[in-house]
């Protein structure tokens, strides 16, 4: 089968780490850690497997953070090499599993958990969290911690992959595979709703308007009583969606704590009688504030993001990581007492609350890029630029040819 | 002997004319027929200015000299008019110096010792310390400042205000509390255009926002044709009542003073001479300034212009009763500014110097600039509006989004979230006003910084409500094109592109009509 896979080469992951931040081009031409190849399909070992051929394989940071180099070596015992990546999929079954016949359309909740490895439940599993799962590195599939970052499975940049019946979820007749293709990624923006635990009435900040921003204000419009959500937005295109999805305010990152500020009224202090340049290691200039939003939610992962949130969090409010973190300044937390929460995938009933958001919200157009996998090198450059270009999300066409 | 303003139709022998852009000019050649106002030349000013001071304060219209009402014990308050006035700043000594050096003198005499000076600063930002200084002179800072008896007005320490009364039409009056209380309040003005002054001095200069927005608001302003014609303004009507109840319950001595138009020092005596009577010295003084100022950073730029100290001549000091020395002060203002001027044009055509009320030392941002031709200039009349009902308007201003974070921290909000909502004033201030209003941070900026308070960039945006509501078509020359399409205008890069651009609403041959000021001028348009 066709696939793109994610190799082990030191020299490129050294050479993506170094040059990533300034010459992005380079990640998708001779120094990317990722080929196409004709390999082996993966095989079904075990009873409750199933081949799945994807359809619509979307493009997450996560893949382009794995392909960057920018994912942290805390994820490297993690995964299996070389895999195939793609873990927001819409596909159909190659063969029956279980109660679900072949050609059945399904999205895939990507986490290999204890049900998947066919382990005794983990303490996580056992409480219904399975995307917490202990067990991610054991069993009879190789260590990932979901489909897409694991040699066995095989993921959507490929013709095929296997997954277990634990993961499928199957995707009604009336939702196109546009739409379908963003559950996986709505069902972590439902996670990360109920993560924020936002008060009723209570404000929000969303820095970020990617996917993951986007999506999260989605998820915050429809499963929270959230008065005011103001996202930060680069892009005018995102800043439309935004308000689109229910966003209260947009504004620019630059603009970003001023914006909060004025919602929530907050005072705002920033250093004095510094030097120009010694203002960046106070917060720049926008200092910080007394007061803030209840949430703040990073769904950038970047460290201005980061640190943005964190000063834009009022005293006792809650932060949420979404996108993965970078470092930061973690003092706000400290002095604010700030409730720093992680959000990861997701679990529980999120996916099929994610079918019902990918149904209802007017997520026509979301996907802005269909590509085959012989052209991963034009689709991951129109994936890295897609906030720029007007794109939310860029897609393999797993089947095409063209 | 002064020549009086005229104006001037446009033909084959009328030189390139200067307009004023921001922190800088041009030289613009306008179609054949346009017809170019002129102010009047300046006056004749006070020679022995001290003896003019005493002679007003000596001989005061409707009220006793001033000695008379001075006693021992008594609680006497001063207050002047802030920084925004005059335009450029003055060179010193100031007028309002001079005058209140006299007033403690006399003051000294009656054996007064409870004296107070207040800024009337209303919502305005506070003056600096070497503002104030540049204001009252060395020697009254020296001695009232330290003592905390020189000081900003507060319009937000409300246990320094208190509320007077209520107009017949509800309009709350509160204004600082000390000088309510006072035994007298001597005002002392500049009364640098017609607007100026009057009851638009205490009732304003020392009030609060409870009591400013009966007056500051879009339908106010939308309603007061013109601001320089208190007579036909429906703001200073209002003020107008606050004031006569204030004199109810308050003495107040006010004292006028009015200018000449010698706005620019030497160096720039070319923007003061109509184009065709440059000599040798103007033309060179042009040049050198088109060329300095083209090749100076911008910096230095903003250095050089807010440097500029204008060599006023004082034309006239009234003091005593408020209504009965303000009639005087019109008079003078008038006959210094006033251009007849038979009839309106289709177009209108305005230069926006650097310089406004609100950005003494700061960059003039995008609604300043606003509120600055279509506020103050456009509002430069009385009788009539120079250009007709549904006529288009033309401005020169860079219109750069340059704002002070020190001066105007919530214009910047102003500009980035009210703007980009709307631009209708009555729609802005129903949505938006009171939250701006009352914001904390604003209010502490105002209190302890020298930020202008929070509802202030609202209130510039209603000066230009009337014209707004008046012309069909306002398009900016030269102008930041986003920051003019930010406020719901059109930028053009020459003048030729505006008349084309404003075709569609006054035609390809429209009457036109040039302001040529500064220096100031009044158009009455017949």
């Amino acid at each position: 089968m066709l696939a793109l896979e994610l190799f082990r080469s030191i020299p490129r992951y050294a050479a993506a780490k170094a040059m990533a931040g300034r010459m992005p081009g380079l990640l998708v031409g001779p120094m990317a850690p990722l080929r196409l190849v004709t390999r082996e399909e993966p095989a079904v070992r075990r009873p409750g497997w199933a081949r799945v051929k994807p359809r619509l394989s979307g493009i997450c940071g996560s893949d382009l953070g794995a392909v960057t180099g920018s994912t942290s070596l805390y994820f490297s015992s993690l995964v299996s090499m070389p895999f195939v990546p793609g873990h927001e999929v819409v596909g159909e079954l190659a063969e029956d599993c279980e109660d679900l016949p072949r050609g059945t359309r399904v999205v895939i909740d990507p986490v290999l958990a204890c049900a998947a490895r066919q382990t005794e439940p983990c303490d996580s599993c056992r409480a219904g969290r399975t995307n917490l799962c202990d067990h991610i590195t054991v069993g009879h599939v190789s260590p990932g911690l979901q489909t897409g970052f694991c040699r066995d499975t095989g993921g959507g940049w490929g013709e095929v992959l296997v997954a277990h019946r634990s993961q499928l979820h199957v995707v009604p007749d009336d939702l196109d595979d546009e739409r379908a293709v963003l559950v996986e990624p709505l069902a972590c923006a439902v996670q990360l709703a109920r993560r924020a635990q936002v008060p009723d009435g209570g404000s929000v900040l969303v820095s970020g308007a990617g996917a993951v921003g986007l999506f999260a204000v989605l998820a915050l419009r429809q499963l929270t009583n959230a008065a005011r959500i103001t996202v930060i937005a680069k892009h005018r295109g995102q800043a439309d969606l935004a308000r689109a999805f229910g966003a209260t305010d947009v504004a620019q990152p630059d603009e970003a704590m001023r914006a909060v500020r004025r919602t929530t009224r907050a005072l705002r202090v920033a250093p004095q009688d510094l030097p120009g340049p010694m203002s960046r290691f106070t917060g720049g200039e926008g200092g910080m504030l007394l007061g803030g939003v209840d949430v703040g939610i990073d769904a950038v992962g970047s460290t201005s993001s980061l640190d943005t949130v964190l000063r834009s969090t009022k005293a006792g409010g809650r932060v949420v990581l979404s996108g993965m973190p970078q470092t930061a300044d973690l003092s706000p937390a400290w002095f604010r007492e700030l409730e720093v929460a992680g959000t990861y995938a997701s679990t529980g009933d999120a996916f099929e609350v994610a079918l019902g958001l990918a149904r209802e919200a007017p997520l026509d157009g979301v996907v802005g890029g269909r590509y085959a996998l012989h052209r991963w090198r034009e689709a991951l450059d129109h994936a890295h630029s897609a906030g720029r270009l007007g794109t939310v999300k860029v897609c393999f066409d797993v089947r095409s040819r063209a | 002997m002064s020549r009086p303003g005229f104006v001037l139709e446009v033909d084959d022998r009328t030189p390139p004319l200067v307009v004023q852009e921001g922190e800088g000019f041009r030289l613009e050649e306008f179609p054949r027929g346009t017809r170019v106002v002129y102010p009047p030349e300046s006056l004749p000013a006070i020679r022995d200015i001290d003896g003019a001071i005493r002679r007003a304060l000596l001989n005061p219209v409707g009220r006793e000299p001033l000695p008379e009402l001075l006693f021992a014990g008594m609680r006497l308050t001063i207050a002047f008019d802030d920084v925004s006035l005059p335009l450029p700043p003055m060179v010193k000594p100031d007028i309002r110096q001079r005058i209140i050096e006299q007033v403690l003198t006399m003051a000294a005499e009656a054996g007064v010792d409870d004296v107070e000076i207040v800024s009337a600063n209303a919502l305005h930002r506070r003056l600096t310390p070497a503002e104030l200084k540049d204001i009252v002179g060395e020697r009254v800072f020296r001695s009232f400042f330290p003592q905390g008896a020189l000081y900003n007005h507060d319009a937000e320490d409300h246990s320094n205000l208190l509320q007077v009364g209520q107009t017949d039409r509800g309009e709350d009056v509160e204004i600082n509390r000390r000088a309510a209380e006072s035994d007298l309040l001597v005002y002392v003005n500049i009364n640098i255009v017609a607007m100026d002054g009057g009851h638009k001095s205490v009732p304003i200069g020392l009030a609060s926002y409870k009591s400013l927005r009966h007056h500051h608001n879009s339908h106010t302003m939308v309603h007061s044709r013109s601001f320089m014609d208190h007579t036909k303004s429906a703001m200073h009507a209002s003020a107008w009542r606050m004031g006569r109840l204030l004199a109810d319950h308050l003495k107040i001595f006010t004292v006028e003073t009015t200018l000449d138009n010698n706005v620019f020092p030497s160096t720039y005596s070319f923007l003061m001479k109509r184009e065709w009577e440059w000599g040798v010295r103007e033309q060179a003084g042009m040049l050198a300034a088109r060329r300095g100022l083209a090749l100076a950073p911008k910096g230095l730029r903003h250095n050089i212009y807010q440097g500029i100290r204008a060599p006023y001549g004082i034309t006239g000091i009234t003091a005593g009763e408020t209504e009965a020395v303000h009639e005087i002060t019109v008079a003078k203002v008038h006959q210094q500014q006033m251009v007849e001027v038979q009839g309106q044009s289709d177009v209108m055509v305005l230069g926006v110097p650097y310089l406004g009320p609100y950005n003494v030392n700061a960059p003039m941002n995008p609604i300043l600039a606003a509120c600055m031709g279509l506020g103050y200039y456009f509002n430069s009349y009385v009788g009539q509006p120079v250009v007709r009902k549904g006529g288009a308007v033309i401005l020169y201003h860079p219109v750069e989004e340059d704002f002070s974070q020190l001066h105007h921290p919530s214009y910047v909000d102003f500009y980035e979230e009210v703007l980009t909502t709307s631009t209708d004033p009555s729609v802005i201030e129903a949505k938006f006003e009171q939250q701006y209003a009352t914001d904390p941070w604003y209010i502490h900026l105002y209190r302890t910084s020298y930020a202008y308070h929070g509802v202030h960039p609202f209130y510039m945006w209603y000066w230009i409500a009337h014209a707004l509501d008046h012309c069909g078509d306002i398009v900016w020359v030269g102008a930041n094109r986003r920051a003019v399409e930010r406020m719901g205008f059109r930028a053009a890069s020459s003048l030729a592109d505006a008349l084309e651009m404003v075709s569609g609403t006054v035609g390809r041959s429209p009457s036109m009509t040039y302001l040529h000021n500064p220096p100031h001028l009044l158009a009455h348009v017949r």
